[in-house]
């Protein structure tokens, strides 16, 4: 024992290794969370202040998250439901002073829009171009004896469903021989058949428009309020109730003039076309086929009295502003959870200070450095993930309340609590650390003596 | 000759005050055998603090050498002294130094957590020692509960249950009334009795006549060093 030099390292390296293995197992991380939760029990108002901080981060994250992801997922909803592979083609009414220069032309009936030309040349001059649906849009009432529903009467082809993904619920589309012999036959939308029909099957019944019978032979599945008439002139009033005829009964019912006499005002106006929808064989294909399909436009209309509508455009850009929303999210988020940190990190300065004689006590019986960071730091992380968690919750409630209640579509994304949890724990860690190593390298004598 | 427990071989520390050294120990050199009850004595300001801030571990002393058992603990770095103070020291300070957040019997564990012992093996330990001061109806008592007494036996009991090689006590009685503070002299007789080596630190003759050695400090350096005849 007399002998200094190889004594030095033997006795304190073994308990020393050993301890450091100790350290690590599953008992004593349980010890010292307990120990954590009684230092913050014994504290209990000023946990709960430090904790509201990261709670409302977390929280507002998720339900944020949640609500913008449902508005999103229903907006591309409504896109997609104008078919991703589709240009869509309308036609608009040129704004209102031209209408004046070219009444003096000649007649008063207002002649724009889409022609069956326009039609004919993208099918003939447009490589890629599968399909395309020429519609014509009438308003109209439709009745059923004393019933009546203001309704787009839609004149259009057979192929129409599988072309804007929208299908028959009951009963059939009419097909070519249908459009062929102009039949009086009709489909209604979910909505209309509701409207007329509340109470029995409208398949096989007539309907009234004007001076004109049409047989119900089929009923659209429902869908929701859609993009399908322009935003601009029609309301969505308009675009909830269609009914389908073919289109060649439309062309001879009403000719290519029409009158609109409404509540004293009297409009005449001709248009061949209302709609073109023009399917390209491939997505990749659709933003040069719209390129495409506009030059063709602007050679034979002199005016701008159509537009183009690119649902794939849309929902690309729908997918932007989406990603703009998650950056803008991402930002509130981040600065909230540093807010949230920092009352932590205070909090615990407070902690460190407060607790000073304890930590003395402690390193003197025998406390490493790295016991005393590792107490503090779990007290920091318990804190936040105690904020995490009750966040987590909170945000998974919000959402369902909004549902529940403005019933908006809101989705959680599995990840999402996940993440902003896991982020809360990390913000313990971080601004735990700095507290916790103040802590750890105090002085002994320094800490036992303070008062 | 038997075997020093503690040795100081010419214990210096120097702190620096602002501009000025302050060699609060200037060569000391002590020999403590196992089983001895030494008290050290001496005006404040004399070095009494520092001394057993070195004795305990808690320091580093600027020069000299300090072995404790067989091993040179003078120039181990902040791990090794924190493992060094967990399995071979006992200390009893002045105000108790209880946590006030434990019950008694986790106020004994705490030097035993640090060695990583099982829980159920430590609490095992923790409460003989208990009981060695008659604490053993109070486990589960918080230190506020108890009275000055009684939270220096607790103390105690935590000084004993990692069974060290020596005991450092600072004024132990300091803050209590004669009656305990006779109480507390007459368990440190026990565990004297029990072979146990306590060092205790104290600035009162009464306390000092107890032990079987009485070790005097005056401005850094020991002034006499003698046994207590009776």
């Amino acid at each position: 024992m007399n002998n200094p030099a190889s004594a030095v390292s033997s006795a304190a390296a073994q308990p020393g290794e050993s301890r450091f293995l100790n350290s690590l197992t599953p008992a004593r991380l349980r010890r010292t969370f307990r120990l954590a939760i009684k230092s913050l029990w014994l504290h209990r108002l000023r946990s709960l202040l430090t904790v509201l901080g990261i709670v409302f981060g977390v929280c507002s994250v998720i339900a944020m998250l949640a609500i913008g992801e449902g508005a999103s997922f229903e907006a591309q909803e409504q896109i997609k439901n104008l078919g991703s592979q589709n240009v869509i083609l309308r036609s608009i009414k040129p704004p209102e002073e031209q209408k004046v220069t070219e009444k003096a032309s000649q007649s008063y009936v207002l002649q724009y829009g889409l022609t069956y030309t326009d039609a004919k040349s993208i099918r003939s001059t447009i490589p890629g171009v599968s399909v395309l649906v020429p519609s014509r849009i009438m308003r109209d009432y439709v009745w059923n004896i004393s019933r009546r529903v203001d309704c787009d009467i839609v004149g259009t082809v057979p192929w129409y469903p599988e072309m804007r993904n929208h299908h028959v619920a009951r009963g059939r589309f009419f097909t070519d021989a249908d459009m062929e012999a102009s039949r009086s036959v009709c489909v209604l939308g979910a909505g209309v058949a509701q409207a007329l029909f509340p109470f029995d099957s409208p398949l096989g019944r007539d309907v009234r428009v004007g001076g004109d019978y049409y047989r119900i032979i089929g009923v659209m599945e429902a869908r929701g309020k859609g993009l399908s008439t322009s935003q601009t002139e029609a309301g969505p009033k308009a675009t909830a109730h269609e009914m389908f005829i073919p289109l060649e009964t439309a062309k001879a019912r009403y000719g290519e003039v029409l009158i609109k006499m409404r509540s004293g005002s009297f409009e005449a106006e001709r248009v061949q076309l209302h709609e073109i929808t023009v399917k390209v064989a491939s997505r990749d294909q659709v933003l040069p086929v719209a390129e495409a399909v506009k030059a063709v436009l602007k050679h034979h209309h002199k005016k701008q009295d159509y537009e183009v509508v690119v649902p794939l455009e849309l929902l690309k850009r729908a997918e932007r502003t989406k990603q703009i929303f998650n950056i803008v999210l991402g930002s509130i988020a981040a600065i909230s959870l540093l807010v949230g940190g920092i009352g932590i990190m205070n909090i615990m300065l407070a902690t460190v200070t407060e607790r000073t004689r304890e930590i003395g006590i402690r390193r003197a019986l025998g406390a490493k450095r790295r016991d005393i960071i590792t107490q503090f730091l779990v007290e920091a992380v318990m804190l936040s993930g105690a904020g995490g968690l009750f966040g987590v919750a909170l945000g998974i409630t919000i959402p369902l309340l909004v549902t529940w209640f403005a019933a908006m579509k809101t989705i959680i994304t599995f990840w999402s609590p996940l993440l902003a949890f896991s982020i809360s724990a990390l913000v313990g860690v971080v601004f735990g650390l700095y507290p916790a190593l103040r802590a750890a390298n105090m002085d002994p004598v320094e800490a036992l003596r303070h008062e | 000759m038997a075997a020093s427990i503690v040795q100081l071989r010419d214990i210096r520390k120097t702190y620096q005050m602002g501009l000025v050294k302050v060699e609060a120990l200037r060569g000391v050199n002590i020999d403590i055998q196992a089983a001895e009850y030494v008290s050290i004595m001496g005006p404040s300001g004399c070095g009494k603090s520092t001394l057993l801030n070195v004795l305990g571990c808690l320091d580093h002393p600027t020069a000299g050498r300090y072995f404790l058992g067989d091993q040179d603990v003078s120039q181990l770095d902040d791990d090794a002294l924190s493992s060094v103070r967990g399995t071979r020291l006992g200390f009893i300070f002045q105000s108790y130094n209880l946590i006030q957040q434990l019950t008694v019997l986790e106020n004994i564990e705490v030097p035993l957590y640090y060695q990583g012992r099982p829980e159920a093996e430590s609490r095992a330990v923790a409460r003989e020692a208990a009981t060695r001061v008659g604490l053993a109806d109070r486990l589960e008592h918080r230190p506020y509960q108890l009275s000055g007494g009684q939270q220096q036996r607790v103390a105690i009991a935590r000084a004993l249950v990692n069974n060290p090689l020596v005991i450092l006590a600072d004024e132990p009685t300091g803050n209590l009334d004669s009656a305990s503070g006779t109480d507390i002299l007459r368990l440190f007789d026990d565990l004297n009795c029990q072979g146990k080596t306590v060092l205790l630190v104290t600035h009162d003759p009464v306390v000092a006549r107890n032990s079987s050695r009485t070790i005097r400090l005056r401005d850094g350096l020991i002034e006499s060093d003698m046994s207590n005849g009776t």
